[in-house]
């Protein structure tokens, strides 16, 4: 265990060296945040003061908290497994005495708990200050949220895990990620709060593990679930974290071993 | 016990050639061909060969990375690929082509996280840091970022990232590729010496000779996948002749071979730069390079001259009279 935690504190330490990225990064996600907070807003507007439930102040809290969780999350996710099979560096991390899953899984979560303050605060500030958020006043939604934002990192970085794996069979990935990053952005929630979506899509989005990452942080911290539901869908987000072990696991084995067998 | 035991262990490649336009055509490569030896503990073992003679495909067999097609590999008392994990805390590993510290982590930081991978105690590996990193002179750029090294200061964090747990089995493929004269000198004694204190098991493969000169009493030749030659180092000079050859830049020209006075044994190779560069190769057995240069500065003035030693490629295609390469 001792060697995961070493690993996550290394990658907050990593991540901290570029102070510049996280500048240029926050500012980013802040100026998106104008954007997509405008848009929604004169939708709402034009709609009539409210859509699918959700109010003006609501729909930029909604927009406002995505932005602070993006970098956080991992929604971009990242390609260094897939550029070390590529380059062969990958028999350097099977020489090691570690899981590899565990081993990167750690490493992620030591980014994220970097990037929660400089990329976190930045848009939540500014949207308090443009828009004006709509949080819960009791701490119940926080401690959920924080534990529903340790399950969304962690489906995010499986997730992108999954496909940097399939460079164990195809040289490059790029398509697969392309579609993946399509896929996810949508039914995450990230571009419209998936309860906006017509019955048919909602339903096939709750029906993938992308909802969890991204679309249940947001409302829990946002207080739009209740105790009763939030919790409910925490354990949502953990089967899917069960799930997406499970896949990546087999992936990993029949990978390395096709890695190991074939040479390269 | 030997520590490595190999038994007539063959790996084959399946490539795709393009056979016509469209067609690809299935091709096998047999990469290792059936090869046997034994390491015992304390042994520094040189493994040589030609690229592509199978010495990588070798040493990814012994460290747990690449499956045998045929044949039997136990290293430390373990089945390389099915024990890869326990395996790797019994032995080091150094890829003078990859980097297995944190590039973008000041040096230092790379050890206390091997240490945890490695189940160390903080007592138990860092006075063993400590030690490597005076041993290796790691002081001065130990706060460094690793993509900020020079190659050979990366080379020497390498080597301490290998040895932290005192591993049984170090095995380096490339140690001191691409590394200057002083750096590698540092690096082979420093390798010589922990393997005289600690007993530690040496197996590098290299295409420096002066590596196996100073570091293995003991050469393995691999050749188009067979172990072509195996015994110590004198030996192989002896049968396939190694010669040195000197290359001197004389300070007037001499256009004539007969013109520069030679001892006896020594060849004239050939006139260059209008008749000022000269190379002369010779036996290092039979004469010193002292020699050979006393006895051409005695007819002409030598103003710069560089010695140039047998290397490995040579050596083994002059041995086996081997077409590839």
């Amino acid at each position: 265990m001792r060697a995961y935690w070493e690993l996550a504190k290394s990658s907050f330490r990593r991540h901290s060296t570029y102070r510049t990225a996280a500048v240029a990064g926050a500012f980013t996600n802040s100026i998106f945040g104008l954007i997509r907070a405008s848009l929604l807003l004169s939708a709402i507007t034009t709609a009539g003061g409210a859509i699918g439930g959700y109010s003006a102040t609501e729909a930029a809290t909604y927009v406002w908290l995505g932005q602070a969780l993006l970098a956080p999350l991992g929604l971009f996710g990242n390609a260094e497994l897939a550029g070390r099979v590529k380059s062969g560096d990958i028999a350097v991390d099977l020489s090691r005495s570690v899981n590899l899953t565990a081993s990167y899984w750690a490493q992620d979560l030591g980014r994220a708990a970097f990037d929660v303050l400089p990329r976190g605060v930045p848009p939540l500030v500014i949207g308090a200050l443009v828009t004006g958020l709509a949080m819960p006043g009791t701490p119940g939604p926080y401690l959920l949220g924080f534990v529903s934002i340790l399950a969304a990192v962690s489906l995010n970085f499986l997730g992108f895990f999954a496909i940097n794996l399939l460079a164990f069979w195809v040289l490059e990935i790029r398509g697969f990620w392309m579609l993946y990053m399509v896929v996810m952005n949508l039914l995450s929630g990230f571009l419209v709060p998936v309860t906006w979506f017509p019955g048919w899509l909602l339903e096939f989005a709750r029906a993938t593990p992308f909802p969890s990452m991204l679309q249940t942080p947001v409302d829990i911290l946002a207080g739009r679930t209740d105790g009763g539901e939030s919790l409910a869908l925490v354990g949502v987000q953990l089967v899917w974290l069960a799930v997406l072990v499970v896949i990546v696991q087999v992936m990993l084995r029949f990978g390395s071993r096709r890695l190991v067998v074939q040479g390269g | 016990m030997p520590i490595i035991e190999v038994e007539n262990l063959s790996r084959e490649f399946q490539v795709m050639e393009s056979a016509g336009r469209f067609r690809r055509r299935r091709k096998t490569v047999h990469a290792v061909r059936g090869i046997d030896f034994t390491v015992e503990p304390g042994e520094a073992v040189g493994y040589i060969g030609a690229n592509g003679a199978g010495k990588s495909t070798t040493i990814k067999m012994l460290t747990g990375v690449l499956v045998p097609s045929s044949g039997r590999v136990t290293v430390c008392g373990f089945n390389p690929v099915p024990q890869r994990k326990a395996l790797a805390r019994k032995i080091g590993v150094v890829f003078g082509q990859r980097s297995q510290l944190w590039w973008d982590l000041p040096l230092q930081d790379s050890y206390p996280i091997l240490g945890a991978m490695h189940r160390m105690s903080e007592a138990d590996w860092k006075p063993r840091f400590r030690e490597l990193a005076d041993q290796m002179d790691l002081g001065e750029f130990l706060s460094t970022p690793v993509r900020q090294l020079s190659l050979g200061q990366r080379m020497r964090g390498e080597v301490a990232a290998a040895l932290l747990h005192r591993p049984e089995l170090v095995i380096l493929d490339e140690p001191t590729i691409g590394l200057d004269m002083i750096s590698k000198e540092k690096l082979r004694q420093f390798l010589d010496a922990e393997r005289r204190e600690n007993g530690t098991t040496l197996l590098l493969t290299t295409h420096d000779m002066s590596d196996i000169q100073r570091l293995c009493q003991r050469v393995l030749v691999v050749d188009d996948g067979v172990i072509a030659y195996d015994g110590p180092l004198t030996g192989l000079a002896e049968v396939a002749g190694a010669v040195r050859t000197m290359v001197v830049d004389l300070a007037a020209p001499v256009h004539s071979a007969d013109l520069l006075t030679l001892p006896d044994g020594a060849v004239h190779q050939g006139i260059e730069a209008e008749g000022v560069r000269h190379s002369v190769s010779f036996d290092p057995r039979r004469l010193s390079a002292a020699t050979v240069l006393a006895a051409i500065s005695s007819t002409a003035e030598v103003a710069d001259l560089s010695l140039h030693e047998p290397d490995i490629e040579h050596l083994v295609r002059q041995l086996y009279g081997s077409t590839r390469l």
